[in-house]
């Protein structure tokens, strides 16, 4: 496509691979919960496989917190690079901590 | 406990739900969402997936099958950590066509088709009602279990509560009705249900969470004791064989859970229709996840104190609330009561709503509106009141089928199976939906065929058997004959979607849908929409009859300003008509908005032709700036030329001005003294030799004069390049040598030493003899002119180039000429030390550099050469001999 553009900046090229990650996490939850019972049954089923499962799934909750924090954040940051371009004089002039962004 | 005072503590419950719900509806209503849009409440409500077949099922579930239970809660959790990228997607679309349940967006995915939609319809209605008499069941069953102090006393005495189900479910279609059928709003959010459904969220979690933390830390001695008694129950081999986990059976039970949190009625409801956007995921993608954790988390250490301290008689579904009571904890038990309750009521409330929704947008209002087929404009009725009344009809009538299957099935312990039949009945929708989503060349009779196929198969080989009609499908020994039905009709289910798609070709309304789901983008306007203005009151007129009145008025009047228009009548534009049927389709489903909307603006069918003519407008836009691009460029380069020709002319017109001047002041200064001398010769007082001198000093001046004009002549005839050359051909060395001697009268006291290079000096060259030995004793004269040297040195080189003529180098050993002057020194009248010294009129070098270009060659200022150094480049040819040349 010719009106896409072909490189990104910073800013905008983080934030998607921050999606990249995002799309890659279901997957490998998949493969984590999937592969060991395939593999090891009788080793998963009982108490360890309770510890196991438990613990991946924990780490599950604190990996999808943590991407979505970092995706919301880099959302921000590409926002403002996005608007500080045009606005670049006035954002040098405004006294640091003055706009929105410091709340 | 008593049995009154728990029906008391269950009416006291009630009423604080009904509370809250009203509570909420009534924020809603004057405007204070803030804390009810809270993503906290809408990950609460999604709890509702924790039916009661999960609260009280589950520990049960693990004291027979060990781990197995978790594939239920890991289905879900492995789509929510999918939040960014899949379910946002989902729910943006869902919100974008104004969706109202999971039947209505396969029908606008595929061409907004109200039968694949009924068909849909017609599976979440046969898949709910035993899950719906499944909480109804869990009620009751847990009504006997704790109004006993005998867990198991109540058995031959159910009689007694023979009346429960059917008191919940009255209870609860009375609660529906109120909260989830009061409006007909275009977005169909039910706030004050959304709310007391979060906190029943809580009563559920707190009440697990209270009983794992006694069994784990009060009966059992902390989380390494609990590992303990794990394993321990685990040796028992019967228990181990039953605790096995099976790859097969785990991996398709959670594809089925994964599919079931996207497709069951209800969750459907909670998670894409109650929905404002898609940014409350951001936080349910992680929180969900993390309450299925905390509601599984003590499931297995329930079960295993169960077993250890329940006699073996004893029901494990209900070892949640028979190990409390058996504990002695009655206050505990009576939390957990007050859990499971919840579970059961919050699951049946969303369920009946989903359905009813679906049941009368597919179902009721298209059959109502075929029956009727009176001209749009006069009707009066309002269809508003029977869509309500639809739905609460639906309400009543899904609780009441529930509850007769409840009691006809008698209790059964077949009804424990039902949850999982509910989810892979519903699972069949997933391909169409998933694939509508992601895939343009998904079409309806692929979706038909794919949910026909699934449907079938479900029935025959899942849903019948488990009521008892047909038997388990034959499979090889070693297989579980679950596992193969479920992924048979699955994979059959995709393959038949797949297929069919492939070889399909879709009708251009469901094309146009199937790109905007596709894609996520807003609905592609038509112009064939486009119609005549004066159907603005009948849309109006039916807007009034979905949403009443005021609400239809309102809106109206907000497009008309919208347009710039004054009045409740917007023009009819495709923009309009295109808004407004996806509003319409928020109250009472996207194929009976479209029918509707088709039918009263007078419906033209869109064709291939349309579709493609909105194809070429786009491309011809695009085209059209690609032009205007090209255009643009092409100006700026135009303007560019002109800037630099007026530039060119403007400068031009300087040069004349001063060429003017210049020329008439060196005409003036000899005419000046011409004409004083000649007043002063009319004096008779003068001498003779006064007289000779005067006449003397006029003739020279007069000379000077004609010279000048010779000279400009001279420079216009070789600047129009009219020249006469007298061709010939000459020994440059002979050449070289005349020009020093002639130019040596100029300024005779300078003794220059010459430094020539005699041997290669001797060159043959054709060209104009005259002409050229001008241009030689130009130059030479020039340097004896200026060269400010005090042993003046004048250096002559002369080479032959590759292609023949003569390159003639003449340097100096002066001061050379400043670079900033070295671009004049050629132009008309361009002296550059003070005019006396130099004697001339300033013309000499720019006759040489016409010369030379006439005789086809150049003359150039060398710089860098140590002193002024011109370079005459002379051509093999002069340019009329070449000419000649090559005409003969």
């Amino acid at each position: 496509m010719p009106d896409r553009p072909l490189f990104l900046e910073r800013a905008s090229f983080h934030r998607r691979r921050l999606g990249d990650a995002a799309r890659v996490l279901p997957v490998l939850a998949m493969l984590l919960i999937l592969v060991p019972v395939w593999w090891v049954p009788s080793s998963v089923s009982f108490a360890a496989g309770a510890v196991w499962i438990f613990t991946l799934w924990g780490l599950l909750v604190i990996a999808v917190w943590a991407l979505h924090r970092a995706l919301l954040r880099a959302e921000a940051a590409t926002m403002r690079a996005s608007e500080a371009v045009p606005e670049a004089d006035d954002a040098a002039s405004a006294p640091v901590g003055g706009g929105p962004d410091a709340l | 406990m008593p049995f009154e005072s728990l029906v008391a503590t269950c009416l006291a419950y009630v009423v604080l739900m009904f509370g809250v719900a009203y509570a909420a509806d009534r924020a809603a209503a004057r405007g204070h969402v803030r804390w009810l849009d809270h993503p906290l409440v809408y990950t609460l409500s999604l709890s509702v997936y924790c039916s009661a077949w999960t609260f009280y099922g589950a520990v049960g579930y693990a004291s027979r099958s060990g781990l197995e239970f978790l594939t239920i809660y890991l289905g879900p959790t492995i789509v929510f950590t999918g939040a960014w990228w899949g379910l946002r997607r989902l729910v943006r679309v869902a919100r974008m066509h104004h969706v109202t349940s999971v039947a209505d967006l396969i029908s606008a995915r595929f061409g907004k088709s109200n039968q694949l939609a009924g068909l849909v319809t017609l599976i979440a209605v046969i898949a709910s009602t035993p899950y719906i008499a499944l909480q109804l069941q869990s009620v009751r069953l847990s009504f006997e279990a704790f109004a006993t102090d005998a867990p198991n006393g109540a058995a031959t005495d159910g009689n007694a509560f023979g009346g429960t189900g059917l008191w919940v479910a009255a209870g609860l279609a009375l609660f529906t009705i109120l909260f989830g059928t009061r409006n007909l709003a275009a977005d169909e959010r039910h706030h004050g249900v959304v709310t007391a459904i979060a906190l029943e969220a809580i009563v559920k979690l707190l009440a697990f969470i209270a009983l794992g933390v006694f069994v784990v830390w009060g009966l059992a001695d902390g989380p390494l004791d609990m590992l303990d008694r794990i394993a321990r129950a685990s040796a028992d081999p019967q228990v181990a064989q039953g605790w096995m986990l099976q790859p097969d059976r785990w991996t398709a039970l959670i594809l089925v859970s994964a599919a079931a949190i996207l497709t069951l009625p209800r969750m459907f409801q909670v998670m894409v229709v109650e929905a404002a956007d898609e940014e409350r995921l951001h936080v349910a993608g992680w929180a969900f996840p993390a309450y299925l954790f905390a509601m599984s988390l003590f499931v297995l250490p329930i079960a295993v104190m169960g077993r250890e301290m329940l006699p073996a008689s004893a029901n494990p579904d209900l070892y949640v609330l028979t190990l409390p009571a058996a504990a002695g904890q009655d206050l505990l038990a009576l939390l957990v009561f007050l859990g499971g309750f919840s579970a059961a009521t919050s699951m049946v409330v969303v369920c009946a709503i989903a359905v009813a929704t679906m049941v009368s947008n597919h179902w009721l209002v298209p059959v109502w509106l075929a029956l009727r087929r009176i001209p749009a404009g006069d009707e009066t009725d309002d269809l508003r009141g029977f869509v309500l009344n639809a739905r609460r009809l639906a309400i009543l009538a899904v609780m009441a089928a529930g509850w007769v299957y409840h009691e006809a099935s008698g209790g059964t312990a077949a009804l424990a199976a039902m949850g999982l039949v509910a989810f892979t009945g519903m699972a069949q929708v997933l391909p169409a939906m998933v694939g509508g989503l992601l895939w343009r060349g998904a079409n309806r009779k692929g979706a038909y065929a794919g949910i026909g196929t699934g449907f079938v198969l479900w029935m025959a080989l899942l849903f019948l058997p488990s009521v008892g009609i047909g038997g388990a499908l034959p499979v090889p020994a070693g297989t579980d004959p679950w596992t193969a039905a479920v992924m048979l009709a699955l994979v059959l289910n995709t393959l038949a979607f797949i297929g069919v798609s492939i070889f399909g070709f879709p009708d251009p309304v469901e094309r146009l849908q199937g790109l905007s789901f596709v894609s996520a983008v807003e609905p592609i306007r038509h112009s064939r929409m486009m119609r005549g203005n004066d159907r603005a009151e009948p849309l109006l007129a039916m807007a009034r009859r979905v949403w009443g009145a005021d609400a239809a008025l309102r809106y109206f009047q907000a497009e008309a300003r919208a347009q710039g228009k004054s009045g409740y009548l917007p023009d009819l534009t495709p923009r309009f008509l295109t808004r407004l049927e996806r509003r319409l389709a928020g109250s009472i489903g996207s194929a009976t908005a479209h029918a509707m909307i088709d039918r009263v603006a007078g419906g033209v069918a869109l064709t291939v032709s349309d579709l493609l003519q909105v194809a070429d407008e786009a491309q011809r836009a695009k085209e059209e700036t690609q032009r205007l691009e090209a255009a643009r460029a092409e100006l700026v380069r135009t303007a560019g030329q002109l800037r630099e020709a007026n530039d060119k002319l403007t400068a031009l017109s300087v040069q004349k001005d001063a060429f003017l001047g210049q020329i008439s002041h060196e005409l003036r200064t000899p005419m000046t003294s011409v004409r004083a001398f000649s007043e002063i010769l009319k004096d008779p007082s003068l001498t003779e030799a006064e007289r000779t001198r005067f006449a003397g000093i006029i003739h020279d001046e007069a000379g000077r004069l004609t010279r000048l004009l010779d000279d400009l002549l001279d420079l216009s005839v070789l600047e129009s390049r009219r020249a006469q050359l007298t061709i010939g051909v000459a020994n440059l060395h002979d050449l070289i040598s005349r020009a020093l001697s002639a130019a040596s009268a100029t300024r005779p006291e300078r003794g220059f030493l010459i430094d020539r290079d005699l041997p290669s000096e001797h060159l043959a060259v054709i060209t104009d003899v005259d002409r050229l030995l001008q241009v030689l004793i130009n130059v030479i004269s020039n340097a004896r002119k200026y060269c400010d040297a005090v042993h003046p040195v004048l250096i002559i080189r002369v080479r032959r180039p590759e292609g023949g003529g003569a390159v003639i180098d003449i340097v100096d050993n002066g001061s050379g000429i400043d670079s900033g002057r070295q671009s004049l020194i050629f132009e008309k009248f361009a002296r550059l030390n003070d005019p006396a010294r130099a004697g001339g009129a300033g013309l000499g070098l720019a006759i040489c550099r016409e010369i030379m270009l006439n005789l086809g060659g150049e003359i150039s200022y060398l710089p860098g050469q140590g002193g002024a150094a011109f370079r005459i480049v002379l051509p093999a040819r002069p340019p009329a001999a070449a000419e000649e040349a090559r005409q003969a």
